[in-house]
């Protein structure tokens, strides 16, 4: 019987093939390609010209991504040590605003940070001066921790909750300190969450375009914009369009192997 | 008791090239509590499944009242099984699970017989009031009965268990050993029995049948089992016993230790090398003189009925039982009755078993490392 | 455990990092009311953006449009998705990771990469069959991307079935079909109802792919949302936040209610 069960998995294989797999290589056909036809490299020589935008997104990226664990951690830590009662709802509310539009969360920041916004208009009330905040790349960075920070909290927040507690117990036995078992127990057994929440805050974060226009105004173009400009926007080319994609993926991916790699060396560390 | 009911002839199984039962023959008599009875990895879960129709034997038949069925699918045997962890519809309350079956038969039973049947069994297995109690809230032993009443309730000809009381308590288990005897009595019908306990098998059973290996090792009832194991490896797995290499000199003569004993065994040739098997209640411990053989007392452990102590004679450890208090480091001699030899034939587990040099772990591994590999076996 | 002084701080760092989560979604909810149309002075409550919406042909046909391609991507991805994790649960070891990892790709990829590669496969596709970016392209991408949520959210399922449920059933009696309806379905029912709700929603809050995949012709409430950030800035955007949120709102409200009865029911039983 398990033998034609199986058979139940070869139409999605082929579904794969088609929307997952060949999608792929023709990113890959197209960034090797050019509107005359035949094989070019031209596309990634080109790249060069795109240097600081590539530059531009990886820091801001990175950058968004590193608040999300300085705001994250301490978030998902203190969310596990709450009463198993509200623990539910308090995980419930920061995911909420998630299942909002993820337009509309970034919207929303456009009246706080405005010229004239909210926020602005606050601080006058209290005599300070006006801050200039949209269109900066700090508001790009603060809506994508805004947007991402859910999906730092979260895989940590699984981790650490689920965390056997005899072993913190056996820390604290064997003679550590509070600070001691954080740092040698809870820490390192979270890690595994902490890498998952980087990867998704990361690579959401480093190919958005939407964030970029509604914050940044357009004024700092990062490669998500790049990408739309070339396929939707006026400078139509989708060759160059698929051969930044593509450049983007790898070295993405590169990083995110690196990363798991380091990782796995801690996990198999604690392990021992 | 006497009519044939299902017979497995020249039955090999094998899942990617790795053999699991080998030519296995045997059959199964009408009203006979049966069971299989080896360590993990031995085939007997197998053979239950062929017997269930979970499985095609890769070669050999299998037959039933004399029809072969080979390819008739479980739903359409007179089999049903109750499995090692129940496998009850959890979310069907204990009425539902019970019925189950009995909704599926075509042309429909009407309801009111269902009903009536249902609660019939659910009072065969004291589960009266239990009905509509959700299948997770009841205990192991309760969920057990359920699987009981749901297999028997469509009136098999046959019931497979596998390792039925497996999960359960030492307690909890020997009462539902006395439990099974008696639906089965009160039922009549045939029950195959799958279970890696020895002391389950002896216990219930009318047949036992051991396996190891894919092969079967012996059949007989539990008394045959216990006093004529056929080879070193059956000798082990039922029961205690020290195992020595012998020389028989003549019928009814055997020689161990490079010393003669009168024995009851005989057929075999003259100066073949034999196993021997002495049970460890089977040892009379006397004065250092009047010993047949002269050991060391190397440890003692108390045990309630009697005293397990292991004694070194020239290198060889023996379990024997005793009632008599010997300490540690004292000498003793023994005295073997004729009756207390086993002579076996040579085997290939000859020399691997029945030394009691680890006495202590072997005991406790015994039960413990069979449950935890059950499940690979299952995989398959 | 700990005396409660040492908690105060994380109460407080809990509260800011709240305010911080809500503060621009109540901003924005608040300001769905305003008279004028300031998103930053409050004059007046007023119901004129909601009244602009629902006369506004671009936004009820996005809604329209939305609504129908969540709709069947849910259910067309939710029957696919399970039958697939069945058949996938059922490979040999060895065939089941590399199946399980190519299935995570979609979830792993980042969203404009799955766009602009969909994008080029239905523009290459089209130009040899002789079709052009639309709905069914969308419906298609919609597909793809919630498949792997449901696979996700069936294998679980599927890994704590008791391996010997099916062989019981059929033992009862049961063909191999009515133990697959019977008991199998029955057992997964939360995993698929789970993955159901996620690709819903996935597919509901979708911008990035739907933009890349839907064409100039086929627009969702997202795209109207991003066209209209882009081009003039109005309450309007407002009010359709506030009503998807406040829907998305009841939508969790009653699959909390559903899960916390079914608790109920089940803890209900005599123990």
């Amino acid at each position: 019987m398990k033998n034609r069960l199986r058979l139940l998995a070869y139409p999605y294989i082929l579904w794969m093939a088609l929307f997952v797999v060949a999608p792929i290589v023709i990113v890959v056909i197209y960034a090797f390609g050019s509107a005359g036809g035949g094989f070019t490299f031209d596309n990634f020589s080109r790249m060069g010209t795109y240097l600081p935008v590539f530059i531009r997104s990886f820091k801001l990226a990175f950058e968004a991504t590193v608040f999300c664990i300085l705001l994250g951690y301490p978030l998902a830590y203190i969310l596990s040590k709450e009463s198993s009662r509200s623990q539910g709802i308090l995980v419930l509310l920061v995911l909420l605003p998630m299942w909002m539009n993820f337009l509309l969360r970034t919207y929303a920041w456009m009246s706080l940070l405005e010229n004239t916004g909210l926020i602005n208009k606050l601080l006058t009330l209290i005599g300070l001066s006006p801050v200039k905040m949209i269109n900066t790349p700090g508001a790009i960075i603060l809506g994508m921790v805004y947007n991402y920070l859910p999906f730092m909290v979260l895989p940590i927040y699984s981790v650490i909750s689920k965390l056997d507690y005899s072993l913190i117990e056996a820390a604290q036995d064997l003679g550590a300190s509070s600070a001691g078992v954080f740092r040698r127990v809870i820490f390192p057994l979270s890690l595994p969450g902490v890498l998952s929440g980087i990867t998704m805050v990361f690579v959401p974060s480093v190919s958005t375009f939407v964030i970029s226009q509604l914050l940044g105004g357009g004024k700092y173009m990062l490669l998500g914009d790049l990408i739309e400009l070339e396929f939707l926007g006026s400078a139509y080319n989708p060759y160059l369009g698929s051969a930044v994609a593509l450049v983007m993926m790898i070295v993405v991916i590169i990083m995110l192997l690196i990363m798991n790699r380091f990782g796995e060396g801690e996990e198999q560390a604690v392990m021992i | 008791m006497s009519k044939e009911l299902i017979r497995l002839s020249d039955c090999t199984m094998a899942f990617d090239d790795e053999i699991v039962l080998d030519n296995l023959n045997l059959y199964i008599k009408d009203e006979e509590f049966l069971t299989l009875l080896g360590p993990s990895g031995c085939g007997k879960t197998t053979t239950l499944r062929i017997i269930g129709g979970f499985l095609v034997p890769t070669k050999g038949d299998v037959f039933f009242d004399g029809v072969r069925i080979n390819d008739v699918p479980p739903h359409k045997r007179k089999v049903n099984t109750v499995f090692q962890k129940y496998a009850l519809v959890p979310h069907l309350n204990v009425y539902d699970n019970v019925a189950f079956g009995l909704r599926l038969v075509k042309p429909k039973i009407d309801k009111k017989e269902i009903d009536q049947r249902v609660r019939e069994m659910l009072e065969v297995v004291s589960l009266k009031g239990f009905e509509h109690r959700a299948v997770s809230s009841l205990s192991g032993g309760q969920q057990q009965r359920v699987a009981i009443a749901r297999a028997l309730v469509n009136r098999p000809k046959v019931l497979l268990l596998d390792e039925p009381l497996g999960a359960l308590d030492l307690r909890l288990r020997k009462d539902m050993q006395q439990e099974l005897k008696r639906i089965q009595q009160q039922m009549g019908i045939t029950f195959i029995y799958v279970t890696h306990d020895q002391e389950e098998a002896l216990a219930m059973s009318d047949t036992v049948v051991v396996m190891n290996e894919g092969i079967i090792q012996q059949i007989g009832s539990p008394e045959d089992i216990y006093n004529e194991p056929k080879n070193a490896f059956v000798a082990d797995f039922i029961g205690e016993s020290n195992i020595v290499d012998g020389i028989m000199r003549a019928d009814g003569v055997v020689e161990i230790f490079g010393k003669k004993f009168e024995c009851l065994d005989s057929g075999f040739e003259k100066d073949e090398p034999v196993d021997v098997v002495i049970r460890p209640e089977d040892v009379d411990i006397v004065d250092t003189r009047a010993g047949q053989l002269i050991g060391l007392v190397t440890s003692v452990t108390f045990k309630g009925m009697n005293y397990d102590i292991i004694v070194d004679f020239k290198g060889f450890k023996w379990l024997i039982q005793t009632s008599d208090f010997c300490p540690a480091g004292s000498k003793i001699g023994i005295h073997i009755v004729p009756d207390g030899f086993h002579v076996m034939k040579k085997s290939k587990y000859s020399g691997l078993y029945g030394d009691y040099s680890s006495y202590s772990d072997e005991y406790e591994e015994l039960s413990d490392a069979d449950e935890a590999e059950e499940g690979s076996e299952d995989e398959k | 455990m700990r005396d409660k002084k040492s908690r105060v701080p994380g109460r407080i760092f809990l509260a800011l990092i709240y305010i911080f989560l809500y503060a621009p979604i109540i901003v924005l909810l608040i300001f769905s009311f305003n008279s004028t149309n300031s998103r930053t002075v409050w004059s007046g409550f007023s119901l004129r953006w909601y009244e602009k919406l629902f006369n506004d042909d671009m936004v009820i046909n996005a809604l329209y449009t939305t609504i129908s391609v969540s709709i069947l991507a849910a259910i067309i991805a939710t029957v696919f998705g399970t039958f697939a994790a069945i058949g996938i649960f059922n490979l040999r070891r060895r065939w089941q990771s590399p199946v399980l990892t190519l299935n995570n790709i979609p979830l792993m990829n980042a969203d404009i990469v799955t766009g602009v590669s969909l994008c080029l496969l239905f523009v290459a596709s089209g130009t040899i069959l002789g079709f052009g970016l639309g709905f069914i392209t969308l419906l298609l991408a919609h597909i793809s991307f919630n498949v792997p949520y449901v696979i996700l959210s069936v294998m679980p399922k599927l890994k704590q079935l008791d391996n010997n449920l099916v062989d019981a059933a059929q033992d009862l009696g049961c063909t191999w079909l009515q133990a697959f309806f019977k008991v199998v379905v029955p057992e997964i029912k939360p995993g698929i109802v789970n993955g159901a709700l996620i690709a819903f929603t996935m597919s509901i809050d979708d911008f990035i792919i739907s933009y890349f995949t839907a064409g100039s012709g086929t627009q969702t409430l997202s795209m109207v949302i991003f066209s209209m950030t882009r081009k003039r800035v109005t309450p309007e955007i407002n009010a359709v936040s506030s009503l998807m949120f406040v829907f998305v709102l009841i939508l969790l409200i009653i699959i909390n209610i559903r899960s916390s009865v079914q608790d109920k029911k089940l803890r209900a039983k005599p123990a």
